[in-house]
């Protein structure tokens, strides 16, 4: 028997600075041989990223690596710079997660793929038929035709494509790739995994595959191996760990995936919101005089319903509008059409008639890091509505109430004179749905809150959510495109794509039935992947 | 990380407390230099033109038999009025312009930001000239001609940074719950963009005192024998080969109080940001 090809031993991983040496890998270990795939499986922070690259030498100098490193039967440790860049790049490649800022923005992509080969000895005149065989070989459609576009011309899917096209180019032995269809919308993601598997078979190559997805792991790993707070706590073959998990860690990790449907659409609650063909057209102006030339539809004619206490979701892929609809019926955009707020039209009201209705209509958003203003204090944060909404408050009373409101989303409320930057993304989150809450609304838009947290962290915010609404029959608008958080929520579903509603209705027959091909297409992504590569074959 | 570890080598409290005590140290000087000189700064006393420092005349005097510290001190006053009254005046509508221009968006930004770039085309120089056209030379109209220079310079800043803040979500969620536009400036954008506009300031002062400098030396500012260090500086010139001395006190002058400036100007961003209090606190 042959030695493994990746066989990594007693890692460690510290961080020096200031004399003081911060681990954040220990004792790592793991063997992956040719044509396997290894998933590495933890949550923001476990270390798995930082393990990844120590593989091929890449951490930044203040890192201290301990342990063995044996690839191919060489100690990774012990070589010097220049057989490391042989080995970069040659026998380990990645790719990232990100396919836009992986790539140089001035660079065509010829270049970009070129550069790869010339590093490693490939002859000029053979460059180009290279590259054109590696972009076919991803399936970037009119390979030859797309040498000289640049990374801004190409759609995200396309550029993680050439992204694997640059890894692959050389036949690695080893692939790495660190979330690479994380920051993809569901379609393509499915085709991009379909792809790297296809690819992995025929080219017999290991995959180190590094996610937070546990929906992925189970579609492409063989083995899998679950980081927390950088150490593995469990370890093994894909299909006996999802069937039965040992450690504490991996079962949380695994109830954590959202589960079960809201309930029916109970229709003698009272409509809160009705909008009637909602339009938001932004102009595209050009020339001197700045005339209008077109519009691009953002929004395009879009009628909802949306009852108190019940949840309407809306999903869609990026680019499809659903952010946009939201602000619109919020009226922190312009737009046409009809906004039916308690009997009332609101969509043409101005500012200062607007204000006293924002109490009812808030708003939470995706990105708890950005919607935080870092300069003030949580319970400046959470306060700021009540001091607007109910300015006859004292400053006692407003205290009482932030209190509640933090206490209400499971805040320590002692904590409230920090500030932002001190709390976890999940914690960021429940500030943020505290500032919403505060005001005691009826209705608050949610756009992705939980796009941007953690498995187990997206959990608990989806429980508390629905135990909010129970408590205080709250109605929410659920911008979202993950379809499984969408099911555990919305009783009523509106799918859009390009500004327009794909298919909507009650959320149970959607799920049960889709009708709409997209809908067919979205679904088929979300909830069983080999669905989809199967069909792209026969297709 | 890294990049907090740096800072904590390198100390960012050390640097505030130093700016301080050389913009408080220039201050006194200023303040003292109102009842108390050791000489009185505009004596001239001819045959003892070019000492050297001597007990009588601790930095020497000057090619009229001025006191050099007598006029330094007196000069501080000066450049520290032109200093901050410029950068004040020139900063306030600039911020203002500037919030207004990123608030409303459209046409009328676009107007504003071309009355900035308009203005701009205004070298500080020629609009010196034009006010002592009008209203005759002095100290004031200089004051005047490099504040209407720094207005469009914060303009332009303040909008291209209030523009990144305004398309963060946290202004979204004000306005969600009801916050007016002034509302928001003042409350959301000012203190996100506070620091960039104080290193800034700390930039145009120092570039207003080299400014004044420049119109006193063609008669457009400090008209003699009142003392200013660009005064100083430029009177010095003739005598460049003879007493260089008589060059290097004022220059040092302003570069030490631009250096206290900056320093003040940059530990004060970093003892404001939230972000950085609590490393500030660890190492006390």
């Amino acid at each position: 028997m042959t030695s493994p090809l990746l066989h990594v031993t007693g890692l460690g991983i510290g961080f020096q600075a200031r004399g003081a040496l911060t681990p954040v890998v220990q004792d790592v270990g793991f063997t992956l041989e040719k044509g396997r795939t290894l998933a590495l499986v933890g949550e923001s922070g476990s270390g798995k990223s930082i393990t990844a690259l120590s593989l091929a030498r890449l951490l930044p100098p203040a890192a201290r690596v301990t342990g063995h490193i044996n690839f191919a039967g060489d100690d990774v440790l012990a070589m010097s710079e220049r057989q490391l860049r042989a080995l970069r790049g040659r026998k380990i490649t990645m790719v990232f997660q990100e396919p836009m800022s992986s790539l140089n923005p001035l660079h065509s992509i010829e270049r970009q793929i070129g550069e790869i080969l010339e590093l490693h000895g490939t002859r000029k005149r053979d460059i180009r038929d290279r590259v054109v065989a590696a972009l076919a070989e991803v399936g970037i459609p009119d390979p030859a035709g797309r040498l000289g576009a640049y990374p801004h011309q190409l759609s995200g899917g396309q550029r993680q494509r050439v992204m694997i096209a640059m890894a692959l180019v050389n036949r690695p032995d080893l692939f790495i790739a660190d979330e690479p269809t994380t920051a993809l919308d569901v379609t393509v993601q499915a085709q991009i995994l379909a792809l790297l598997k296809d690819l992995q078979t025929r080219l017999g190559m290991a995959m180190l595959f590094i996610t937070h997805d546990l929906g992925i792991v189970r579609k492409i790993a063989d083995d899998v191996a679950v980081m927390q707070k950088g150490r593995i706590v469990e370890a093994g073959p894909a299909a006996s760990l999802f069937a039965g998990p040992q450690h504490p860690y991996t079962k949380m990790l695994l109830a954590a995936e959202p589960k079960g449907a809201a309930p029916a659409v109970d229709t003698t609650r009272p409509l809160l919101l009705q909008t009637g063909d909602l339009k938001v057209w932004f102009p595209v102006r050009r020339g001197l005089m700045r005339r209008v030339v077109s519009h691009i539809k953002a929004v395009d004619g879009i009628s909802l319903q949306v009852r108190a206490g019940h949840t309407l979701g809306i999903v869609g892929e990026s680019g499809s509008g659903k952010t946009t609809l939201g602000l619109a019926i919020l009226r922190l955009i312009r737009s046409q059409g009809p906004i039916i707020w308690l009997g009332k039209d609101i969509s043409s009201l101005n500012s200062t008639a607007m204000r006293p209705l924002r109490r009812d209509l808030q708003v939470v958003f995706q990105d708890p890091f950005g919607s935080l203003s870092p300069r003030m204090s949580v319970a400046q944060i959470v306060e700021e509505g009540l001091r607007i909404q109910n300015s006859s408050l004292t400053a006692t009373e407003r205290r009482s109430r932030v209190t509640a409101a933090l206490a209400a989303t499971d805040l320590d409320p002692a904590t409230m004179d920090r500030f932002p930057h001190e709390f976890s993304g999940g914690q960021r989150q429940r500030i943020a749905i505290a500032r919403a809450l505060v005001l005691e609304p009826k209705f608050i838009v949610l756009d992705e809150p939980t796009s941007a947290l953690d498995m187990s962290v997206q959990a608990q915010i989806v429980t508390l959510l629905r135990d909010l609404q129970a408590r205080h029959g709250i109605a929410y608008m659920f911008i979202s495109h993950d379809l499984k958080v969408v099911k555990a929520l919305a009783s009523d579903l509106i799918i859009m794509k390009g500004g327009k509603v794909m298919e909507s209705g009650p959320a149970a027959p959607i799920f049960a039935a889709p009708q709409h091909p997209y809908t067919r297409a979205l679904f088929a992504a979300a909830f069983n992947i080999e669905a989809v590569s199967a069909a792209e074959v026969a297709g | 990380m890294r990049r907090r570890a740096s800072r904590l080598h390198r100390g960012a409290a050390p640097g505030l407390v130093l700016g301080a005590g050389l913009v408080a140290f220039l201050l006194a000087m200023a303040l003292l230099a109102l009842v108390w000189t050791p000489w009185p700064p505009a004596a001239i006393d001819v045959p003892h033109r070019l000492l050297h420092p001597s007990l009588a005349h601790w930095l020497g005097t000057d090619e009229l038999g001025r006191d050099i510290l007598s006029r330094l001190m007196a000069g501080a006053g000066v450049s520290l009025k032109v200093g901050m009254i410029a950068v004040g005046l020139g900063a306030v509508p600039g911020v203002a312009l500037g919030l207004i221009a990123s608030a409303v968006k459209g046409r009328s930004e676009d107007v504003i930001m071309q009355l900035c770039d308009f203005a701009f085309a205004f070298p500080a120089l020629l609009s010196a000239i034009m006010l002592t056209a009008t209203y005759g030379a002095g100290i004031d109209n200089a004051i005047l001609a490099i504040a209407i220079y720094n207005v469009p310079v914060f303009a332009k800043l303040t909008r291209a940074m209030a523009n990144s803040v305004m398309a963060r979500e946290f202004v979204q969620a004000a306005r969600a719950a009801g916050r007016s536009p002034a509302g928001i400036a003042v409350h959301h954008v000012v203190p996100n963009i506070l620091a960039a506009l104080l290193v800034q300031a700390t930039i145009q002062f120092s570039i207003a005192i080299l400014a004044e400098a420049a119109l006193s030396y063609l008669g457009f500012g400090t008209q003699p024998p009142e003392a200013s260090w660009g005064l100083m500086l430029s009177e010095a010139q003739n005598f460049l080969f003879v007493a260089p001395r008589l060059a290097v006190y004022p220059g040092l002058a302003i570069a030490l109080s631009v250096l206290g400036l900056s320093l003040l100007g940059d530990g004060l961003r970093d003892a404001l940001d939230p972000r950085l209090q609590k490393i500030a606190w660890q190492r006390a």
